[in-house]
């Protein structure tokens, strides 16, 4: 692997399984960062909780490692607080589609300027398998004894149906469509969602890399990513499931610092603005 | 000494536009040269019901709520039977013949042609300018700044709408010298420099003062004017206001403001801020600072969503899993909401733990005049440092508080881990690495400064009644009425830490008496905690009202036996 400044070089204990998709997409991640040109020093990711939110830890970052479930909310307000840095909020299936759903539907209609990757393994790696959001129809675990009865969570749709700009899906699997993705996401101007499809070794035999593999296949150039209608119908498809970029809305989609009225004659990050008395002695007159 | 204010209570249904009456009297009030406060409570429904707002007129300040009605006015009869306990032979009762005879009252009836009027006029949305004119001739008020004010109020409806509201005005006025009420206050020209504002707003001003330039919140009452108020400032002051879809978000937001070098806050109430525990903790771990507006109203769970309590003051001191140091002020004027807000945020800054501002739906809603403040004189200081490679973010200091870089600002990386961390900010479960960072945040205090209770009355005293925030003009006003020689009043706006003085104050006293509008005593008992100190006299009051001087008076008197 070729080297990047995103190579983090304190030695650290790495958490994850071996063989755990989390790996490749470790060095996926940098080098995308490093084939965009991004300063590390203008990088934040934030996660949460799990095995995908330690992804942070592995980098040579600035990170926000937070709560469960509220990865994506940091992310947004680093962002509202400091337009010009480049945020990244990552994380499981569990994690931002289960503890922190509430959070991802609404940040999408906020339409903030960050990159949202969550890895999808269809199971609670962490916590020793238990089902997941995106756990299929009768897949057993210690807590759903005979099987998950609960309707899948579709990220994709629902995403789609609240008006999200870019949303796309790959597959650890697939590295140059992975990197491909990601990089198209960072660039883009927007909330911009990616659902990778990332098997997890320890606690789900079921859609392990060769379900995956056999249960998914690229978009080619028949997809029109800037038609919504049928971005929506690729997001129901689940035998196999469409991988690459689903939707990109062609025109800009404002985003919501560039809707909010603290900047709009003022860019600079909020910290660095000083308030005049003339303004505070205003609040009393 | 007794009580020379006058006091006006409206009564009616909510709708009935009880606010527009309000507002514009406490201006006319202000720059007439009158001390005033208001009070309000109201039902948790948007029409109908009862509502009442008492108006207190004083040649001298005053800050809280007497039960004594000298003059009420009705629009609607149903609310009298509430009121029955605060009226009595003196009271004078003006409004519609049929309304103020709806039940017997024993007080002085002075029925007014409202309905009647408003015919003339052909539209009784006037009659609340009628009421304005009424209340402006009793009290001499100088006319001219109502027709002004009515006139700003009305223009953009037209010639017709600005004139019959100052014909419904002048109709009052006209009214007004047929009752002949003889109320002779005297006027001071100070109050005329005042600002008037609620306290609400006093913890906005505060806000923004203190540097505030993020706010994510979920609406909730009595919490949601704060919220409002910087809003409406969200352009001038360049701050980002954003309405998130739960209070589990709000505060995560308001640390990720925090994490990049704004200053953020929340604003929320018991059954918002239950949900925002988890984030307490993680501020305590990430030893981010925070500020959070806690408006106190009456629960468990729902409870009276629009009345009054201090009863969350357990539930600020115990929120977050885990052991961290916290700072909770508690303002009892409105001068105190806006100085005590602006610390709020240098000291969170300072010291990188949340800071809880105190308050509850009494001192929210209520509202008064406070002296303009020099704010030169509360500057901000921002301790964000430019990092260099090598940065560490939880570097291990003598006092604990380690110098906070912000991401974008230097070479090194900010890197802030819920997880037990090195000094680096990763992951770690090393048990000395533990050890070290737990002793770390509990010294972060060290070298903070409390704010030492004020003594009122006596330095001599015997006696001592412990009082904190919104209580506080209660109290000041009930033993003022007293006159005891041999007892003064410990008031606290800082509630914890404990303020250094605390022990020797309380035990330089032969007797404590604990006022709380509360059940359980809940600040004695944290008294009782820290300092051994048992306090068993205990003048509390749960009933979702305020303390009401003349009662607080009764009970003290009691007390002091």
């Amino acid at each position: 692997m070729k080297a990047t400044r995103f190579d983090y070089k304190g030695n650290p204990d790495i958490a994850w399984c071996p063989g755990c998709g989390n790996y490749p997409l470790l060095q996926l991640l940098k080098q995308s960062l490093e084939e965009l040109d991004i300063d590390p020093r203008m990088l934040v990711l934030s996660s949460g909780i799990g095995q995908a939110a330690k992804m942070p830890q592995y980098v040579n970052s600035h990170f926000f490692n937070g709560l469960h479930g509220r990865g994506l909310s940091v992310a947004v307000a680093i962002k509202m607080s400091n337009p010009g840095l480049t945020v990244i909020a990552e994380g499981g299936d569990g994690d931002m589609y289960g503890e922190g759903g509430n959070h991802f539907l609404h940040n999408i209609r906020r339409n903030p300027d960050i990159t949202h990757l969550v890895h999808n393994n269809m199971v609670y790696g962490l916590t020793q398998g238990q089902a997941s959001p995106t756990s299929r129809r009768g897949f057993k675990t210690p807590i759903q004894t005979e099987g998950v009865i609960n309707e899948p969570f579709n990220p994709l749709s629902v995403a789609l149906a609240l008006g999200a700009p870019f949303v796309a899906r790959t597959f650890v699997g697939n590295a140059e469509l992975t990197k491909k993705v990601i990089k198209e996401a960072i660039l883009f101007n927007g909330y911009a969602l990616v659902d990778i499809f990332d098997p997890c070794v320890s606690f789900n035999k079921t859609n392990d890399f060769a379900w995956f593999k056999q249960n998914t296949y690229v978009l080619d150039e028949k997809h029109d990513p800037t038609d919504r209608m049928q971005a929506m119908a690729r997001a129901f498809e689940e035998g196999p499931f469409p991988l690459g970029i689903l939707y990109k809305q062609a025109d800009h989609k404002p985003t919501i610092h560039e809707k909010l009225p603290a900047y709009e004659d003022n860019k600079a990050p909020l910290w660095k603005r000083i308030r005049s008395q003339q303004v505070l002695s205003s609040l009393m007159k | 000494m007794t009580d020379t204010s006058y006091s006006v209570v409206l009564s009616g249904e909510a709708g009935q536009g009880l606010k527009t009456i309000e507002t514009l009297f406490m201006v006319l009030l202000q720059k007439s040269g009158y001390h005033a406060f208001l009070s309000k409570e109201f039902m948790s429904r948007v029409r109908g019901g009862n509502n009442t707002t008492e108006i207190r007129i004083s040649s001298g300040p005053v800050g809280a709520f007497v039960e004594r009605i000298d003059l009420l006015v009705v629009f609607s009869g149903d609310g009298l039977s509430r009121l029955m306990d605060r009226i009595d032979a003196h009271t004078v009762i003006i409004g519609e013949k049929e309304d103020i005879e709806a039940i017997p009252t024993g007080a002085i009836l002075k029925p007014i042609p409202i309905a009647s009027k408003m015919k003339e006029l052909g539209n009784a949305i006037f009659a609340n300018n009628l009421i304005n004119g009424l209340l402006c001739g009793l009290f001499k008020c100088d006319e001219s700044i109502a027709h002004e004010a009515i006139r700003k109020q009305f223009e953009s409806k037209g010639a017709e709408v600005v004139d019959k509201n100052l014909a419904a005005f002048q109709m009052g006025e006209d009214l007004s010298k047929t009752l002949e009420l003889g109320i002779a206050i005297k006027k001071e020209a100070h109050t005329k420099k005042q600002f008037a504002l609620n306290g609400s707003v006093s913890i906005g001003i505060g806000a923004i003062a203190g540097g505030c330039d993020f706010i994510a919140s979920y609406p909730m009452s009595p919490s949601t004017a704060v919220l409002a108020y910087l809003a409406t400032k969200a352009r001038q002051c360049g701050i980002v206001v954003e309405q998130a879809e739960d209070e589990i978000a709000a505060i995560n937001m308001c640390l990720g403001a925090w994490y990049t070098g704004a200053r953020g806050m929340v604003t929320t109430s018991g059954g918002g801020f239950a949900l925002m525990t988890e984030g307490v903790s993680l501020a305590g771990i990430i030893e981010s600072p925070a500020v959070i507006h806690l408006a106190q109203r009456p629960g468990p769970g729902t409870g009276l969503p629009t009345r009054t309590e201090q009863g969350d003051l357990n539930l600020a001191l115990y929120a977050g899993h885990g052991d961290f140091p916290r700072i909770i002020y508690a303002p009892g004027t409105f001068d105190d909401g806006i100085r005590l807000t602006h610390r709020a945020f240098e000291m969170a800054d300072a010291f990188q733990v949340p800071v809880f501002v105190l308050t509850d739906q009494y001192f929210l809603d209520s509202e008064g005049f406070t002296d303009k403040i020099d704010f030169s004189t509360l500057p901000i200081h921002r301790k964000v440092v430019k990092t260099d490679a090598g940065y560490l973010r939880y570097s291990l200091t003598e006092s604990g508080v380690s110098p906070r870089g912000v991401p974008g600002y230097g070479d090194g990386f900010v890197c802030v881990d819920s997880d037990e961390h090195t000094e680096e900010g990763r992951i770690t479960e090393d048990f000395s690495v533990r050890k070290a960072m737990v002793e770390k945040r509990m010294r972060k205090l060290s070298a903070y400064e409390d704010i030492e209770p004020e003594i009122l009355g006596p330095t001599d005293y015997k006696t001592l009644v412990i009082g904190w925030g919104s209580t506080y003009g209660a109290i000041k006003e009930a033993l003022e009425l007293l006159g005891r020689k041999d007892v003064a009043f410990a008031y606290f706006r800082q509630v914890f830490p404990l303020p250094k003085s605390t022990k020797a104050i309380l035990a330089k006293a032969k007797r404590l008496v604990l006022v709380e509008n509360n059940v359980t005593g809940q600040f004695g008992d944290l008294i009782g905690k820290e300092l051994h100190i048992g306090i068993e006299n205990r003048i509390l009051q749960y009933n979702g009202t305020p303390f009401s001087v003349e009662s607080l008076a009764r009970k003290l008197e009691g007390a002091l036996k």
